[in-house]
Order: C-alpha cells, then structure tokens, then sequence
C-alpha cells in the first residue's frame, strides 16, 4: 500500500479527533448537569 | 462554575447525571458498529485509484467531513434566523451547538485535506488556492463566533449578535463549495467527481458509507452539544439570578441597619427559566 504514513496520519486525527471531542462534550455535560435540578434539565430526552 | 441549587435527595439518590438518552445510546451503538465497517471498505474492498494511488483512501473520510461542514454552519445560519424570528432560546442554542460542532469538523477538513494534498499536489498548503484559502477563512469566522459566544454578556443581547455573526459568517458557504467552478484557473482542486460518472460503484457507495458513518457520529455530537449547551446557559441564567438575590439581600440588609425599619418584598425567581 503506497502512502501508509498519511493513511494512517490522515485517519487517526479525523476518527481521534471526533472521539476525544465527543468524549469532552459528554463529561462537561455530566459535569454541568450536575449543577442544574433534574426538573429544570430539559430537552435531555426524546421525551422533553 | 456557579450552581444553579443543590439537586433534591430523591434526584441525589438516583444520582444520574447522563445526558445520554435512549436515541444517542443507540447512535452509539450504531457508530461503534459501522465505523470497523467503514474503515474495511476504505482500507481492502476498494482499490487505489490509477493517479492518487492509494492516497484516494483519505477521501472517504475528508469528503464526507467537508460536506457535513456545510451542514453544520448552514444549520447555525438556519438557527440564527430562527432565533432572531422567533426570539426562541432553543434556536439559539441549535446555532451555538452547530457552529461548535462545524469548527470541529471544519478543522478536520482543512487537516485531512493538507496530509491528502501533500502526496497528491506535492504541497501542504497552496495560498493561491480559493477553495483552501475561503474554507480557511470560513473556520476562522466560525472560531471568532465562538470566541463571541464565550464574552460574558446578557444572554438576550449575546444570542442576537451571535446570530447576525452566524448568518455573515454562512454566506462563505455557496462561496466555498462554488469556488472550484468560479475560479477554475485559481484552484488546484478538480471539479466534482461525483457527477462525471467515471468513479467505480464500490467507491461511491464507500463514500456514501463515510458520509452516513460520519453523518451520525455528527448527529450524537450535536445533540449531545446541544444539551451541554441548555445546561451551560441554565446554569449561566440562574447563576445570575442568585447573584442578584445575594447582592439585592445585601443592599436590603444594609438599608435596615441604616434606617432601623424592616425589608418589604422579595425577589422574584426565574425570570429566563425554560420557555
């Protein structure tokens, strides 16, 4: 396979990139509910 | 951080902070499932390409992130008008949600667009390219929305010159994706390949594949984005008003020590909760 280290480079930045920011998002999310009553935290559900 | 109250015991006992929902559970799943799937069919069931050779393979992924960049910042344009229509906090919340994400998904266009380039053109980076140089300036103003949002401000007056940001800073998109066929002497971009006809049936579905792999890794970001972004503003909304209440008690307490009397009144809770 020609061109294996931008592959690689290419695609582990794009998916690590997106799992590192997804895995943020959801902690300062959990972090940030923490701090709001459960019955003001809407739209947390498909049931809000 | 500032807390809004202290969550009930009945709340603390289940003590569930998640803002996880049964519909991003299984998003999840299903990104978890498709993305091996994606990278089989990028990396073995398709062949390299006769000129690019196999540096083709990176754009199964930096396509469908360019394109989901125009979504992303169209949505906060979409939002923005929304916001400034309906004066709607949720509006406003879907355009900070999406610009966040699109920065994200931006960035990652122009950095898998740079590593493909390099075997490719022989170059990380051409200025005298349009397209390379209106995606630059297209994440930049993105940034500078964000940075906007950051600004301690009131939330009403921060939401309606977010949204004018957001709608000036979408009228890049038709320019960005238009750019290859206005300036087709200025680019080292080629035109479409989807709409030529010459590309393999395999390749195009492996790039449907990666825009609905990448469409709903897209998605959980921004709902779940979103939901941060409610819980940040709620907590930004009540912090202030127990600010006030505090600073109000204060100055109440001071006037009864000065004029012996009592305090008549009380302050008024709630006046941004959720519409």
């Amino acid at each position: 396979m020609t061109h294996l280290g931008y592959l690689i480079a290419g695609w582990s930045i794009g998916l690590g990139t997106l799992a590192v920011y997804g895995w943020s998002v959801a902690r300062r999310a959990k972090a940030a509910a923490r701090h709001v009553p459960a019955d003001r935290r809407r739209w947390m559900s498909a049931n809000d | 951080m500032s807390s809004v109250g202290a969550a009930s015991p009945q709340t603390a006992q289940a003590a569930d902070y998640s803002v996880s929902s049964r519909g991003t559970r299984l998003l999840g799943v299903f990104i978890l499932v498709s993305v091996p799937v994606l990278l089989l069919f990028a990396f073995v069931f398709t062949e390299a390409d006769d000129t690019m050779e196999d540096a083709v393979r990176l754009l199964y992924i930096h396509v469908p992130v360019a394109v989901l960049t125009y979504v992303a910042f169209s949505l906060t344009a979409v939002g923005s008008v929304a916001y400034l229509w309906k004066r709607s906090r949720w509006w406003d919340t879907v355009a900070h949600a999406a610009a966040e994400v699109g920065v994200v998904f931006c960035g990652l266009t122009l950095v898998t667009g740079s590593i493909w380039g390099r075997p490719t053109w022989n170059t990380w980076w051409e200025w005298g390219d349009v397209r390379l140089v209106t995606t630059l300036v297209l994440f930049l103003v993105f940034v500078g929305y964000l940075a906007f949002r950051s600004v301690p401000a009131e939330p009403e007056t921060r939401a309606k010159r977010a949204a004018v940001i957001g709608i000036i800073g979408a009228i890049n998109i038709p320019i960005v994706n238009r750019s290859v066929e206005w300036w087709e002497n200025n680019t080292l971009h080629q035109q479409s390949s989807l709409t030529d006809g010459q590309l393999e049936d395999l390749t195009l579905f492996t790039w449907f594949l990666g825009t609905v792999v990448l469409g709903a890794i897209f998605v959980w970001l921004l709902i779940t984005r979103f939901r941060l972004a409610w819980l940040e503003e709620e907590i930004d909304r009540h912090g202030l008003v127990t600010a006030l209440e505090e600073r109000r008690a204060e100055s109440h307490v001071g006037v009864e020590a000065a004029v012996g009397g009592s305090v008549v009144g009380g302050f008024q809770d709630n006046p941004g909760g959720p519409q």
